[in-house]
């Protein structure tokens, strides 16, 4: 019966098979993973049998087959919800078993301690939101735990600090946003989390949340309902600071530069014009446009739980690609905003490139050294 | 002596039948006060049926007629015709709507038969007080009015003049031909449409009786069916035109491919639309109507379908009917003077449906054109030719093709600017935003404003001959009024007590058919009974009540509201 709940759950009566899903899918270049195939087994056969779809661990969930579908269809959440279907059945990669046992007991998907997690802010200065301030920092889990991303955090710190932000973070009480658990199917674990955040994060008297991920921007901004206050990416708020010439960018900064859309920010949140708009306020610094950007982008294979979940094929990834495409352009730093592409793509450009080749940045250390 | 009613209700086959117990409504009517005949019948509206209804008003000598059958929509211009014929004033009908309000929304019968009681009822009380309406004509302007230049409006306009009418036809643009002067050639019969139009153009000048306002725009219509005043300007001087009746042929736009950003259109020169193409195909300096790219022959071309239509994704749920063969004869353009090129057609479905279409999309095929069934997800470039990256569904398959040329078949969509026209004519537009017939079956180039009439892609989208025959059907809808030389006016409009009136103008405000003004001398409102279509918005605005509905006066509502409470 599972196909045909699926199919009245997710209106797959509509779908007209036309393919613009698999055709812009991403994993559909390197995966047997066939999202209209899908649909239409779902449609036809009441008894689908999920186990055998190994190829619904590779979706990185980065919704291009949602965007593009004409009829309105969002085939990204059928595929949560058949992962769902196999997570209840207890069948899921060990190494996404062991990330949601984490995010369970620990708050976060990295195996690392609760009282670890303000560690890289130590010495920073930065306050409690608990002591109250204007912009409440929702620092992520993987700029919290991973020393790669830790830079990016305190890059963003240091910004903050030098336009004279009033903000706070929530310490060793930040808890994961539980995205990656809802894009993997556990879907319970996540409303626990949700439930458990709006909680904590509506006391606090704040005008809006920064956040240093886009994934994490937008559970809370699409996915969480009664926050009270905005959510924004700190593309988006350190555009503003730009703007109203808080952040003065004096320092040049002199490199060829190309970046990369996160589909969370880009694709799914049309923030297309933010982080170009801070790029090109860096003196110096010559962006050069990647020809699959904006609502083209290519994604980099890190959301959707696949962090911690390989995939299939995985000699050919999407990450090493855009890294070649950069290193095409001449570019000297593949620029990005968000924590799994600085990572993803970082891991090829050392593949591809090798440790002299092409930097991976995020915006925010770029703009660190601008100040 | 009191009114005497007869009452009939109407199984409607089983429409009402299966789920209304009529029998038992009939008797129940008969028991009804001021009831002479109550009858049961399988279609009242069949001609046996009306002819029950004429030999009672006689027999009977009726004075009032209850029909309890379908909406008043549907069949009160049959009912008042039938009981005008036997005599009555055709205001003496009223009818009680036992199928859409009653049997199709309800399943348990019992039920369902008491609320046709009910309805029946409350009919025939306010039929009781129902007062015969006197329905007045007014005078026809014998002009008609054409608004937009394209073929459709030189069509419609080019068939009322020739019918001896005099036609002021209306182009924003400074010279005729709408969209039709940017294509190539006709699909299926691969005409040249420059010596169509040409033929058409010249008829239209050289026509005594149309009055030819190019670069004019229309900015005002008052008035109603048999005398409108429009206000036409060509930017320096307004001029005022008396029309009787106004055809709307203001045409299209085409998709804008740049908000399907996927596709690169305005991004890369070598992805164009197929308006792009026929401008190509016109051009080219081969003088063959060879398409060439950078002063190349293309060797791999491919056509895009349904780029705007039938995607949700971007507002436009329909099919633009158009595209399919348009793009069909741009691919059959391409093999036959280029026939080394490969030329791939992806799509989701070919609609070939018209005359000629289906033998056409096989001759295309059997020319070389291969048709993969898949709509392409983006395009992106590889040096200076394109990658197409799309599933073949058939394969089931991800593909990536590559080309030197892509064409988008962009849909036809309402023009940016049909919101203006809808208000100034105070017209309703479907969801689709095209402006909307009055009856999708029974009158497809009527409007709900009585004397205007729809002709061409601006009602939806259509090709030529589709367009060319609206058009035709249009004229000779707006010929009608004017043959006629006078207008009826509806009966029902709303009335002013000028003892109440204080000439606060509240109405006036409210009244979307300006029907409403205030009296120099009396300092009371009036209304103009041609313009008042007897909505009564006036009625319910009037602070002091000094408005009344004819048909609908208090009394008579308040006796339905008592019949059913």
């Amino acid at each position: 019966m599972e196909g045909q709940n699926l199919a009245q759950a997710y209106r797959l009566f509509d779908c007209i098979q036309c393919g613009r899903c698999t055709g812009g899918c991403p994993m559909s270049l390197k995966s047997r993973f066939n999202i209209r195939r899908l649909i239409y087994e779902a449609l036809i056969d009441e008894d689908m049998d999920l186990r055998s779809q190994e190829v619904l661990w590779d979706c990185t969930t980065c919704a291009t087959c949602t965007l593009r579908c004409p009829k309105g269809l969002d085939p990204t959440d059928m595929v949560i919800a058949m992962r769902s279907i196999l997570v209840d059945g207890g069948r899921i990669p060990p190494t996404l078993r062991d990330a949601l046992k984490s995010l369970a007991i620990r708050g976060n998907p990295l195996t690392m301690a609760r009282e670890e997690r303000a560690d890289w802010a130590e010495g920073l200065g930065v306050k409690e939101i608990s002591e109250g301030a204007k912009v409440l920092y929702f620092v992520c889990c993987s700029a919290s735990y991973d020393p790669r991303v830790q830079k990016v955090a305190k890059a963003l710190v240091q910004a903050f600090k030098k336009a004279g932000v009033d903000f706070g973070i929530q310490g060793n009480e930040e808890v994961c946003c539980g995205s990656e658990a809802r894009r993997v199917g556990e879907t319970g674990l996540f409303e626990m989390l949700r439930e458990l955040n709006i909680e904590t994060l509506r006391q606090y008297p704040v005008e809006v949340m920064v956040t240093t991920s886009p994934h994490c921007y937008n559970a809370f901004k699409n996915e969480y309902q009664g926050l009270g206050f905005q959510v924004q990416h700190y593309t988006q708020f350190v555009a503003g600071l730009i703007d109203e010439g808080k952040l003065p960018l004096s320092k040049e900064v002199r490199k060829v530069i190309t970046y990369q859309d996160p589909c969370f920010l880009g694709k799914q949140n049309k923030v297309f014009e933010e982080p170009r708009k801070i790029l090109e306020n860096i003196p110096g610094l010559e962006l050069r446009e990647l020809d699959r950007s904006r609502e083209r982008s290519l994604c980099c294979e890190g959301g959707g739980g696949r962090m911690w979940a390989e995939g299939t094929n995985p000699e050919v990834r999407l990450a090493h690609t855009r890294v070649q495409e950069a290193m095409d352009l001449g570019a000297e730093v593949l620029a990005t905003a968000c924590p799994f592409c600085l990572l993803t793509l970082e891991d090829a450009a050392k593949t591809v490139a090798g440790e002299e080749g092409i930097q991976v940045m995020d915006i925010m250390e770029l703009v660190v050294e601008a100040l | 002596m009191g009114p005497r009613t007869g009452i009939y209700i109407c199984h409607c086959g089983v429409n009402i039948a299966a789920t209304v117990d009529v029998e038992a409504v009939t008797r129940f009517a008969q028991a009804l006060p001021s009831v002479a005949i109550a009858r049961d019948y399988t279609y009242m509206c069949s001609d046996p049926g009306q002819a029950l209804i004429k030999e009672d008003i006689k027999g009977f000598g009726l004075t009032k007629v209850v029909v309890a059958s379908c909406s008043p929509r549907m069949h009160e211009p049959t009912f008042r015709d039938t009981i005008q014929e036997a005599g009555l004033n055709p205001y003496c009908l009223e009818m009680a709507n036992i199928r859409e309000q009653c049997s199709w929304v309800h399943e348990g019968k019992e039920e369902a038969t008491r609320k046709a009681m009910e309805l029946v009822a409350a009919a025939v009380d306010k039929a009781f007080l129902l007062e015969p309406l006197e329905e007045r004509r007014a005078e026809v302007t014998p002009t008609a009015l054409v608004i937009g230049g394209g073929i459709a409006g030189m069509q419609a306009a080019l068939d009322i003049a020739n019918a001896g009418f005099q036609v002021y036809l209306v182009e924003k643009e400074p010279h005729l031909g709408g969209h039709l002067t940017q294509l190539d050639k006709t699909f299926p019969t691969l005409e040249p449409v420059v010596l169509l139009l040409a033929k058409v153009i010249k008829a239209v000048e050289e026509h005594p009786g149309i009055d030819l306002l190019i670069s004019t725009e229309v900015v005002s219509v008052e008035g109603y069916i048999g005398n409108f005043k429009v206000d036409v300007t060509d930017k320096t001087t307004t001029r005022g035109l008396q029309v009787g009746a106004i055809v709307l042929a203001t045409g299209y736009d085409l998709f804008d491919a740049r908000l399907k950003p996927e596709y690169g259109y305005g991004l890369y020169e070598n992805v164009i639309t197929g308006l792009d193409f026929e401008r190509l195909a016109f051009s080219s300096g081969s003088g063959e109507g060879k398409v060439l790219v950078n002063g190349r022959e293309p060797q791999d071309v491919v056509f895009i379908q349904c780029v705007g239509s039938r995607d949700k994704s971007v507002g436009q749920e329909y099919c633009s009917r158009i595209c399919c063969m348009y793009t069909a004869k741009q691919a059959l353009l391409v093999k036959e003077t280029l026939p080394q090129a490969q030329v791939t057609v992806l799509y989701m479905d070919v609609r070939a449906y018209g005359k000629g279409f289906e033998e056409f999309y096989d001759q295309v095929r059997s020319e070389g054109v291969v048709y993969r069934r898949g709509s392409p997800s983006e395009i992106f470039k590889k040096g200076e030719r394109l990658v197409i990256r799309t599933e073949d569904t058939l394969l089931g398959e991800s593909v990536q093709l590559e080309a030197d040329l892509v064409v988008l078949a962009t849909g036809i969509t309402p023009r940016r600017d049909s919101l203006k026209i809808a208000n100034l004519l105070k017209l309703p537009r479907s969801p689709d935003g095209f402006f909307m017939e009055a009856h999708p079956k029974l009158r497809p180039v009527d409007t709900v404003m009585e004397g205007v009439y729809l002709a061409g892609c601006c009602q939806g989208p259509k090709d030529i001959p589709d367009t060319v025959t609206q058009a035709k059907a249009a004229a000779a809808s707006a010929m009608i009024p004017l043959c006629q030389g006078q207008v009826k006016v509806e009966a029902v409009t709303s009335i002013i007590d000028e003892e109440i009136c204080s000439g606060c103008g509240v109405c006036a405000e409210i009244c979307v058919y300006d029907a409403l003004s205030l009296h120099a001398r009396k300092g009371v409102m009036t209304i103009n009974e041609v313009l008042c279509k007897g909505c009564g918005a006036c009625a319910t605005a009037c602070p002091s009540k000094a408005i009344k509905l004819s048909h609908f006066t208090p009394a008579q509502i308040l006796a339905q509201v008592d019949a059913l409470v």
